[in-house]
């Protein structure tokens, strides 16, 4: 098997530059194979984060070759070879080191959305019922490994740096997800018009595309939660239907 | 606290998996301030990989289980070494923690009237897993996470636990590290929770991730903690084997459950060859009850695959020893062939088991639904553990707790898959329990400087020392790895086991002088050279167990002994540091049965 060149980012904070690393390739392999390789070889301080390595976790976010992708789950034999592979850190969170990068602020929006608050219980015995077909579209939304691959892509989070007005496609799903789970009686409207920045999608569908639970986030998360909040704030007929209440 | 960022909590949670969240949420919910730290972002603990689904006998999908049932399989499944009272609570306790996951927001698949829906397991009488899909993990994590984090919990990510902290007998507080700088946190509380997970990173072949390297289990076992059954660690039949890269990585129980065969290289279906005698009734007689079962028929019995995972494990081991495996030195793990059976095969078996169709589809290119797996056994878990009380999970240190995979006792000498998460909820809630009321009943013990100080020189040590070619960090671990899969696995020797207690010395040593380069902010090559201690002791408390019971029992098997030795059957295994300091292993009575108890075991036999 080959030797294959990685050039990957090497910094703290708003420093650094590329650097190149050389490693043997050997079938199979992915990205996250070769980051551990150069880690026992030559590079034992390079920064990464890595869980499960089977795509489930949602940890070894990077850009390779200016891709948005789970490391783990990028193979070698995808990828051309006699050039060097770029591997450089998601770039919507400020930089830690290497191909860290720092994303509290997803757990801190995390929290300002309203939890989960169910209907009474069905039966005597404190349980529910729902119809499987009722359920299969909040579970597509909670197959969400948290990767923030897609607020990595989000130009109004990469680009635009809205952090402060705007949730990012992961919170819609997330918001989507206790909107549309069946049992759930909570409001969340008013916070995603108000401060959760539902508005600022403009439906470029960036995210959709980078899902490595292939979730389809805008159209079904964020443009069902846009015409909820059209419907409640902007449809003259409600509207005036609200003023004689 | 010169030099150290310092916290004050009632109660400290070290591990955000399953169990340290459940503990953490309790433990808030009972009044008290929480800290809970992880050596991860939140919500990435291993608990994300469980896939098949949590064991509870809600009876749902069959009204004849009940908890009676649950405990008498999991007791036969641990080969009655198991701690019977834990078994009992967990068997009772596991649908309540269930439904409570669902007012918490799980959206668990349903049955047809629309209540939770339950899937056979391997071990289970009857369909008992609650599941979504072969991603349970993740909802029951991300549930946990998303109900934990507006409880007003203080999460510390990516920080890991290097030290507890003791004021004379009991606990007091831990010491730790950040990741991402570098810096020494002391976290002082009146009761800690460990709920650390694992040891699998101790050997080559494993589906676990970089945290498990034993950090509980070794903690405890410093601070003068006992552990139970750590001569058992169970290898999980069927892990990826194919290719390199991805050797070891899970494939779901749940692909048997949903009428998965394993074949040999001659198509032979070689688990109908070997049924154990305590199996054999409940166990098919054909290729076609097996089938009848898999598709819920209730009066047909399970096929030999769905078998305990041990001697599942075993039997693949002898055939690919036989030079009857795979190409890649496996078994067949065939689903395919359902499509005899089912008009729209390739569909269900997408809907069934997403996430394996896409990890073979993505990392071995393989298509599931048109070929078979090549599986073999991957180490997955251990069920040795810190021994604790089995109401309050704590252990013998006052204020100390262990919960999930890093508390021993529930499982005995093998665990029946599911069990985990059941027992993640259900020994997390009573951790958190009974670790709350250990706070309110007592203060916070001194922390001593002097000791801070010291752990943090000796975690800075590598810095000062530089590591000669080819004996970093990673090459000691690596040679560890090499060492305990060959010599400690799934089919273990005196003589290869006395072996390794010598190889083991050489590593201690050699992990003693392991130096690191760059600096203390994230640093992984630092990360992995402070990990080696814990898993050295897990790795010594694993091999003197294995060597002292000198039989096969469960997940322990002994080619010199390869029998089962009713003596043997009449103790548990405790490992203990000696005042010398030396490591001890002692024999201790099992936990003896109850009345009802025995009746039940007597009842379902």
């Amino acid at each position: 098997m080959p030797t294959a060149t990685f050039r990957i980012f090497r910094g703290s904070g708003t420093e650094g530059a590329f650097q190149d690393y050389q490693t043997e390739a050997t079938e199979g392999m992915v990205v996250l194979d070769a980051v551990h390789q150069i880690q026992a070889e030559s590079a034992s301080d390079l920064a990464a984060r890595w869980n499960c390595k089977a795509g489930k976790c949602g940890s070894c976010s990077a850009e390779v070759n200016g891709q948005p992708k789970l490391m783990c789950m990028t193979r070698l034999s995808d990828l051309p070879l006699d050039q060097p592979v770029t591997l450089e850190p998601i770039q919507a969170f400020p930089r830690i080191k290497d191909l860290v990068t720092d994303v509290s602020w997803n757990f801190d929006v995390k929290k300002r959305i309203k939890p989960f608050k169910p209907r009474a219980p069905d039966a005597p015995d404190g349980t529910w019922r729902m119809a499987q077909q009722d359920v299969e579209r909040v579970q597509e939304f909670r197959k969400c490994i948290e990767c923030f691959l897609c607020q990595d892509v989000c130009h109004v989070l990469r680009d635009h740096h809205a952090h402060d007005r705007f949730i990012g496609p992961r919170f819609l799903v997330n918001v989507a997800a206790l909107e549309m789970h069946p049992l759930d009686v909570e409001d969340r409207l008013p916070d995603l018009k108000e401060t959760q920045g539902v508005g600022y999608c403009n439906i470029t569908k960036c995210c959709t595309k980078v899902c490595p639970e292939d979730i389809t986030i805008t159209d079904n998360a964020i443009i069902p939660l846009k015409e909820r909040v059209a419907g409640r704030y902007y449809d003259p007929l409600a509207k005036l239907l609200r003023i004689f209440k | 606290m010169p030099n150290a960022n310092t916290y004050e909590h009632d109660v400290l949670v070290i591990g955000a998996g399953g169990a340290g969240l459940r503990a953490a949420i309790e433990a808030s919910a009972a009044g008290l301030k929480v800290g809970l730290v992880c050596k991860s972002l939140l919500g990435k603990a291993h608990t994300v990989m469980a896939e098949g689904g949590i064991a509870a006998s809600m009876g749902n999908v069959d009204d004849r289980d009940n908890w009676r049932v649950h405990f008498s399989d999991t007791m036969r499944g641990g080969q009655y070494l198991n701690n019977p009272r834990m078994a009992e609570l967990h068997a009772k306790e596991a649908p309540a923690r269930v439904r409570e996951l669902e007012a918490w927001g799980a959206v668990f698949d349903r049955t047809p009237d629309g209540r939770i829906l339950q899937r056979n397991f391997g071990g289970h009488r009857y369909p008992r897993l609650a599941h979504v899909g072969d991603r349970t993990g993740l909802e029951m994590i991300r549930t946990l996470q998303d109900h934990g984090v507006h409880q007003g919990i203080d999460v510390h990510m990516e920080r890991t636990v290097v030290a507890l902290l003791k004021d004379g007998d009991r606990i007091a507080g831990a010491v730790g590290y950040d990741r991402e700088k570098g810096q020494i946190h002391v976290f002082k509380a009146r009761a800690v929770v460990i709920a650390t997970g694992g040891v699998g990173k101790a050997f080559q072949i494993t589906s676990n991730s970089w945290e498990y390297t034993g950090d509980g289990h070794a903690l405890a076992y410093e601070a003068g903690a006992e552990l139970i059954d750590m001569e058992f660690v169970q290898f999980h039949p069927t892990g990826m084997v194919w290719p390199p890269s991805v050797r070891g990585i899970l494939v779901t129980e749940g692909v048997r459950g949903e009428g998965g065969v394993l074949r040999n290289k001659e198509g032979r279906r070689f688990m109908f060859d070997d049924i154990p005698e305590n199996y054999r009734a409940q166990t098919a007689d054909t290729p076609e009850e097996g089938w009848r079962y898999t598709q819920g028929d209730k009066n047909a019995r399970r096929p030999p695959e769905l078998l305990t995972r041990d001697h599942v494990a075993r039997r693949i081991n002898l055939e690919v020893k036989a030079g009857r495996g795979s190409p890649h030195g496996g078994v067949f793990l065939d689903i395919a062939w359902i499509k005899e059976k089912l008009p729209n095969a390739a569909e269900h078996i997408k809907k069934k088991l997403p996430s394996m169709y896409h990890q073979f589809m993505k990392l071995a290119n393989l298509d599931i639904t048109k070929e078979p797996m090549e599986v073999g056994p991957t180490t997955h878990y251990i069920m040795g553990g810190v021994r604790v009380d089995a109401e309050s999970q704590m252990s013998s240190v006052p204020g100390l707790f262990a919960a999930g995979e890093s508390g021993g006792g529930l499982h005995g000498a093998n665990r029946l898959g599911g069990n985990s998460l059941s027992d993640l909820l259900v020994f997390g809630q009573r951790a958190g329990a009974g670790a709350a009321d250990y706070a309110k009943q007592n203060s916070q013990g001194q922390v001593s400087s002097d000791e801070v100080e010291a752990i943090s020189r000796r975690i800075l040590e590598p810095f000062e020392r530089e590591s000669a070619q080819g004996a970093g960090p990673y090459q000691v671990q690596q040679e560890l790895q090499v060492m305990m899969q060959k010599l400690v696995g799934i089919v273990r020797t005196e003589k290869e086991m006395r072996e390794a207690l010598v190889e083991l010395d050489a590593l201690k040593k050699r992990a003693e002088k392991v130096g690191v380069s760059g600096n203390r902010e994230y640093n992984p090559g630092w990360h992995t050279a402070l990990d080696l201690k814990n898993l050295l002791i897990v790795s010594e408390a694993i091999t003197l167990a294995a060597l002292e019971r000198k039989e096969s029992r469960g997940a322990q098997f002994r080619d010199d002994y390869p029998t089962k030795d009713d003596a043997y059957g009449k103790f548990n295994l405790i490992v203990k540091r000696a005042p010398d300091g030396s490591m001890q292993v002692s024999r201790e009575p099992i936990v003896p049965l109850s009345a009802e108890q025995t009746q039940i075991i007597q009842e379902m036999k």
